[in-house]
């Protein structure tokens, strides 16, 4: 979208010399080969699977019968199924317990970095943000074997101890497991967005602060804090959509904890299950499409009281 | 013992796991879905082809593609080559297991790009000959070749109606293989029922808590199939095109849940997910005295319990009725042609000369280590008479030759393999792990079968 607005609204400049050399050539009429590039790759790339995924969700295959037309029952079956309820509630507890905790922790090492008290900052800075750079696949399968009951090192320190490690791989525990993994893989991430929004705050506002008697953390409070509203913002929006399409992690560690990890755990690998193990091909369409909805009104219902509260 | 051992034995059985792709479903999706096309048509009459049929075939410029995921494979296709040099074989490794079937299902469905021939695991050919995507290699002289290959591996790539789906390639009939040292410590003779073996379980953890008899693998139903095929079960029996038979909790199944459910909440067995890093670990240190393994398993495990080398013997698997021993199979596979094939008769020979030609059929077993299905090979001095040191000079060879000869043949899989499998591991391998009751969790692998059978539109019955 912002590279559809940023090239209409350049291109009347830009044709006017364009024009004259072109002879022929209507005014505006560069403005769509400026965005036919783009238009082409999401029309191709994004609008047509869509479209086709909507398609097939109409639908129902079956091994015996074939494909027959089923209007909205697809969605009906996944409104109702106790399935992709109990995904969709434990990627929201999922939400609820490990975006809090990661942004807050972003939030600190951005303002602990951004402070420039810290010795070796660079060093701080590029060690909390490597874990990002690892793929999350890796990064889950080093966790798996860090969690193992039996030769897990911190099962095998717990024992030397005689310290009593909590099992992270039993049902109880699971959700936290998983929720750490993916702490450490975006706390850097997250804190690289907020810690560059706090270096464009004018040096200004913290002399004006500094000339009002405010301290440091007063300034954090009260002048940092508020100017990072927009990006404390976007990184919450994308902690939404991240943890409402958790699948990776958990299908790697399903591997080492199949009994705890069923093939519905979460709506996306449900809906994974179905179309690539029960080859229920429509009916995984028509639940990746409600999860998508989920998400969209998930996103906007964070939206709209994060802007009533600006605005109150 | 050649490195390649690791990476061709784990794919016979990883068929049958849920998949380890990686793929982002968004990618995985807009990848799969195909057109509402059938699976193509013809080649379905019956009439023999005349040799001079399939030599003039054979003397056509012609190229060939095959699916498969078996290491250095070359090697027995440049066999073929050199026999008919105007075929060419293009080797493609499209993944392995559900990757693979995933793959050639899409191609399959979009009527273009699927290959002439792929590797296809013999729990996995009914969920392919439901949609009508092998081609019967019968009239191509496939049915000549039934005297040479294990009754049992024949019967599974054979089709009610007389139809030959495929040509075995490997196998993997269940044997026990076990630590003599450990079971030397404790006093514990090999057991031969599975009345011993329980009480062997019982004692040895008695004895010493960190180890347990044997480790039955919450995730493994690929094992469960194996030990249900020993026990005499028949689960699921297709008849006619849509009729189906699910039986996956009746009177054999409920007395192998009792037993191993009862093992399992008694503790003197564990429970660990199978090919994990806990459980490589486990083998190498000790934790398990007995694997419960397929014919392929000798092989994997020298190469992956290297720490254990000279303590593992085999032996076959324990017995309900010792009077008449039995076994069932876990892994193997086959090579089918797709039915789509534009070269029926090149694709089937190469299909026939890559598994019954003697000098192919032996290089699998020397180059891959997999465990042959043809007779020849399995009296073969050569192949049975081998003394691995890892298996302190024991014929392990020829204990499961022997085992090979026990299994039944009337053992058939369903045709929605992937579903069943997970659909156990979700009941019966939860049940296991949570020490809870087993009875329940058969009855709820039942019911999740027969719900998705329905949906599928089968007719359903159970006996």
């Amino acid at each position: 979208m912002t590279a559809m607005t940023a090239a209409s609204t350049e291109d009347p400049r830009r044709a006017g010399p364009q024009r004259r050399r072109l002879g022929g050539l209507r005014h505006g009429a560069a403005g769509p080969l400026f965005i036919a590039p783009f238009m082409v790759l999401f029309v191709l790339l994004f609008l047509t699977p869509l479209g086709y995924a909507a398609y097939l969700s109409l639908f129902q295959e079956r091994l015996i019968g074939g494909t027959t037309f089923v209007g909205l029952d697809n969605y009906m079956t996944a409104l109702k199924d106790p399935l992709l309820r109990e995904g969709l509630l434990r990627v929201a507890e999922f939400f609820a317990i490990q975006v809090p905790v990661m942004l807050l922790l972003a939030l600190l090492f951005a303002l602990a970095l951004d402070s420039g008290l810290l010795r070796l900052a660079k060093v701080i800075r590029l060690g909390i943000f490597v874990p990002y750079a690892v793929p999350s696949v890796v990064a889950t399968l080093m966790w798996g074997y860090l969690y193992g009951p039996d030769f897990g090192p911190f099962a095998q320190l717990g024992r030397k101890l005689d310290v009593p490690v909590p099992h992270f791989l039993s049902d109880t525990w699971m959700l936290g497991s998983l929720a750490n993994v993916v702490t450490w893989e975006f706390v850097g991430y997250n804190m690289i967005i907020l810690y560059a929004a706090l270096r464009t705050i004018p040096g200004e506002l913290y002399e004006a602060a500094a000339v009002d008697g405010a301290g440091a953390w007063r300034i954090a409070w009260s002048v940092k804090l508020p100017a990072l509203r927009p990006a404390l913002l976007l990184t919450l929006l994308f902690s939404v959509i991240g943890s409402f399409q958790l699948f990776n992690e958990p299908k790697l560690l399903q591997t080492i904890a199949p009994d705890v990890i069923d093939s519905s755990y979460t709506a996306n690998l449900y809906a994974y299950t179905l179309a690539f193990t029960g080859q229920q091909v429509n009916y995984a369409a028509a639940v990746s499409f409600l999860l998508g909805l989920v998400i969209v009104v998930f996103s906007y219902a964070v939206l709209i009281t994060a802007n009533r509260r600006r605005t109150s | 013992m050649p490195r390649s051992i690791v990476t061709s034995s784990s794919p016979s059985r990883r068929g049958f796991l849920a998949a380890v792709g990686a793929a982002t479903f968004s990618v995985a999706l807009s990848a799969c879905s195909g057109g509402s096309g059938s699976g193509g048509s013809g080649g379905s009459s019956a009439k023999p082809l005349s040799q001079a049929d399939i030599d003039k075939a054979m003397k056509t410029p012609t190229e060939l593609t095959f699916w498969t995921w078996v290491p250095n494979i070359d090697k027995e296709v440049a066999l073929f080559q050199q026999k008919y040099p105007a075929i060419k074989v293009k080797v493609v490794n499209a993944g392995q297991g559900v990757a693979h079937y995933t793959k050639l299902r899409t191609a399959i469905k979009a009527g273009k790009g699927a290959p002439d021939l792929a590797q296809v695991e013999y729990q996995a050919i009914p969920t392919f000959t439901i949609t009508d995507s092998l081609l019967d290699l019968s009239p191509y002289g496939a049915a000549d070749l039934k005297s040479k290959f294990v009754d049992w591996t024949w019967a599974q790539v054979s089709g009610s109606g007389g139809e030959i789906w495929a040509i075995p390639q490997d196998t993997g009939p269940l044997g026990m293989l076990y630590r003599q040292d450990i079971f030397d410590k404790h006093g514990i003779k090999p057991p031969t029922t599975w009345d011993e073996f329980a009480a062997a379980a019982r004692k040895l953890h008695k004895a010493d808590p960190g180890v347990y008899l044997t480790n039955l693998a919450a995730n493994e139903a690929a094992a469960w199939h194996g030990l249900l095929w020993q026990a005499g079960a028949h689960p699921y029996a297709l008849s006619g095109k849509s009729d189906i038979t699910i039986d996956v909790n009746d009177a054999v199944s409920k007395k192998l849940g009792t037993y191993w459910g009862g093992l399992a909440k008694e503790g003197v067995i564990s429970t660990d997910p199978d090919f994990t890093d806990g459980w490589y670990a486990g083998l190498n240190k000790g934790k398990y005295a007995t694997w419960i393994t397929a014919a392929w398993g000798p092989a994997f495990l020298s190469g992956s319990a290297k720490a254990t080398a000279g303590k593992w013997r085999a032996a076959p698997l324990p017995q309900w009725d010792a009077s008449s021993p039995v076994s069932g199979n876990w892994g193997g596979s086959t090579s089918a042609v797709i039915r789509s094939t534009k070269n029926p008769v090149a694709a089937a020979q190469f299909a026939q000369f890559l598994n019954s030609d003697p000098a192919s059929a032996k290089m699998f077993a020397t180059e891959q280590s997999f465990f042959p299905a043809t007779k020849a090979l399995l009296a073969d001095p050569s192949f049975a008479g081998a003394t691995p040191t890892f298996y302190g000079g024991q014929k392990v060879n020829q204990v499961f030759a022997d085992i090979s000869a026990t299994v039944s043949d009337d053992f058939q899989w369903p045709p929605f393999l992937d579903q069943a499998a997970t659909d156990w591991t979700e009941t019966v391998g939860k049940s296991l792990a949570d020490k809870t009751d087993s009875g329940a969790a058969l009855d709820a692998w039942q019911q999740r079968l027969t719900t998705y059978a329905k949906g599928q539109g089968f007719t359903v019955k159970s006996a």
